[in-house]
C-alpha cells in the first residue's frame, strides 16, 4: 500500500460515484476513464454532461482538461483508476504546471488492472498517487479518509479552487453497469450537454 | 494573412484566421521559432504536454467544449499517438490539428528517426486520417486553410507534415 494511503479507508467505487453525482448542481462536467471508472459513472444516472471514454486508457485527464481550458466557468470532473493514470502520469505535471481552478480529478486506487484480471498496479504496494499529484505542483491533492471525508474535499474542490487531485481507496466490486458503445453518439450528447454546437 | 512571409508565420496566420486559439505541443527544434511566436501572441492559449497523445486528449477536449485546437509535435512523437487517434479521435469524429515537424527524411542523421518516419502515412493511411506532406511556401496557406475548414466541417482530423523542404529541417554538423 501507498504510505501516505495507510489510514484511508478501503470503499466502494459506485457508492463514491453517486455521491460525486449527487453533488453536482451547476451541470458539472464529468469525463470517465475506460472500464470501471464510466460504467459505475453510467450506472449512477445518465447525464448529458457526461462524457465516456471507450479507448484511449490514461486520458480523461487531458480530456477533462481541455474541457476545463474550453469552459472555464464550468467546473470539470476527471474520473480515472489507478492502473489508467499511472500510465498517463505526465499529465499530473501539465495539469500541476497550468494550475487550472475548475478541474477535479478523482482516482479510484484499487491497486489493481481490475478488467483484466486484477494484476496489481504499482500503487498497490509503492507509488502514492497523491505524493506524486503534490510533487507534480498540485496543492490541493489528497487521500479521502472515508465517505465523509470523500464528499468534503468533492465539495471544496468543485468551487473552483483547483486543480484538485482525490484519491479514494476502493474495493475491487466490478463496475456495477455497461457503457453504451457508441462513440459519435457519446460525444454529440456530452457536446450538446455543454451547450456547445459544431 | 498578408505580410506573412516565413513558413511559421503562415501557419500562424491561417491559425488565427480559422479560430483556432488552443495549441499544445510536444517541443521540436525546427517548431521552435513557430512556438515562441505563438508564445508571444496573446490570441493563443499554448503549452506543452509531457506527451503527444496527452495532447491529443486536451484538444479533443476542447473541441467538445467549444474551442478549437491543435497540436504540435515531432515526427518521433507521432509514434506515440496511433491508440489516442484510433480509440478517441477517430471513433469520435474530433477535428483535431495535427501539425507533424518531420524528421527522418532528406538528409537524416539519426536512424531511429528514419525509421519511425516511415510508419508515419502508412499508419495515417490506415486509418484514414487525411495527410499532407507540405514542401512548399507557396501552397502553405492553402493547404493548412482549406484543410482546417474541412476538418471541421466533416468534423475530422487531419494531418500536416511539413516537410524539410519547407522548413529547413534539422541539419547534421558533423
Amino acid at each position: 500500500m501507498a504510505v501516505g494511503a495507510h489510514n484511508a479507508k478501503v470503499m466502494n467505487r459506485f457508492e463514491l460515484t453517486k455521491r460525486l453525482v449527487g453533488q453536482l448542481k451547476h451541470d458539472e462536467a464529468v469525463v470517465g476513464g475506460i472500464g470501471n471508472a464510466n460504467f459505475d459513472l453510467w450506472a449512477s444516472g445518465n447525464r448529458p454532461q457526461n462524457f465516456y471514454m471507450l479507448g484511449s486508457m490514461g486520458l480523461a485527464i487531458p480530456i477533462a482538461l481541455g474541457v476545463a481550458i474550453a469552459q472555464p466557468k464550468r467546473h470539470v470532473v476527471a474520473l480515472e483508476g489507478d492502473g489508467s493514470l499511472l500510465m498517463q502520469l505526465g499529465c499530473l505535471a501539465t495539469v500541476g504546471m497550468l494550475k487550472q481552478k475548475n478541474l477535479t480529478m478523482l482516482v479510484w486506487d484499487n491497486g489493481i488492472y481490475q478488467i483484466t484480471g486484477g494484476q496489481p498496479t504499482a500503487s498497490a504496494s509503492a507509488a502514492d498517487l497523491v505524493a506524486i499529484g503534490r510533487g507534480s505542483g498540485i496543492a490541493n491533492a489528497a487521500w479521502a479518509a472515508d465517505e465523509d471525508d470523500f464528499d468534503r474535499l468533492v465539495a471544496v474542490a468543485l468551487k473552483d479552487g483547483g486543480p484538485s487531485l482525490i484519491v479514494a481507496r476502493i474495493d475491487d466490486k466490478p463496475g456495477v453497469g455497461t457503457t453504451d458503445r457508441d462513440p459519435v453518439r457519446i460525444r454529440a450528447n456530452f457536446m450538446a450537454g455543454l451547450g456547445v454546437k459544431r | 494573412m498578408t505580410g506573412a512571409q516565413t513558413w511559421h508565420e503562415i501557419v500562424l496566420a491561417t491559425l488565427k484566421a480559422n479560430d483556432v486559439k488552443l495549441v499544445v505541443y510536444v517541443p521540436d527544434r525546427v517548431f521552435t521559432p513557430l512556438i515562441k511566436a505563438i508564445h508571444a501572441d496573446g490570441y493563443f492559449t499554448a503549452f506543452s504536454a509531457a506527451r503527444e497523445e496527452e495532447a491529443l486528449g486536451i484538444v479533443t477536449g476542447a473541441w467538445m467544449g467549444g474551442l478549437r485546437g491543435a497540436v504540435l509535435m515531432q515526427t518521433s512523437g507521432f509514434g506515440t499517438i496511433p491508440n489516442a487517434l484510433a480509440s478517441l479521435v477517430v471513433p469520435s469524429q474530433i477535428p483535431a490539428l495535427i501539425f507533424v515537424s518531420e524528421r527522418g527524411t532528406l538528409g537524416e542523421f539519426n536512424l531511429g528517426q528514419a525509421m519511425v518516419c516511415k510508419t508515419m502515412r502508412p499508419v495515417l493511411d490506415s486509418l484514414a486520417v487525411e495527410n499532407h506532406t507540405i514542401t512548399r511556401l507557396d501552397q502553405l496557406g492553402f493547404i493548412v486553410d482549406r484543410s482546417i475548414k474541412q476538418a471541421v466541417a466533416t468534423q475530422a482530423p487531419v494531418t500536416f507534415i511539413l516537410s524539410p523542404l519547407l522548413t529547413g529541417g534539422k541539419v547534421f554538423e558533423a
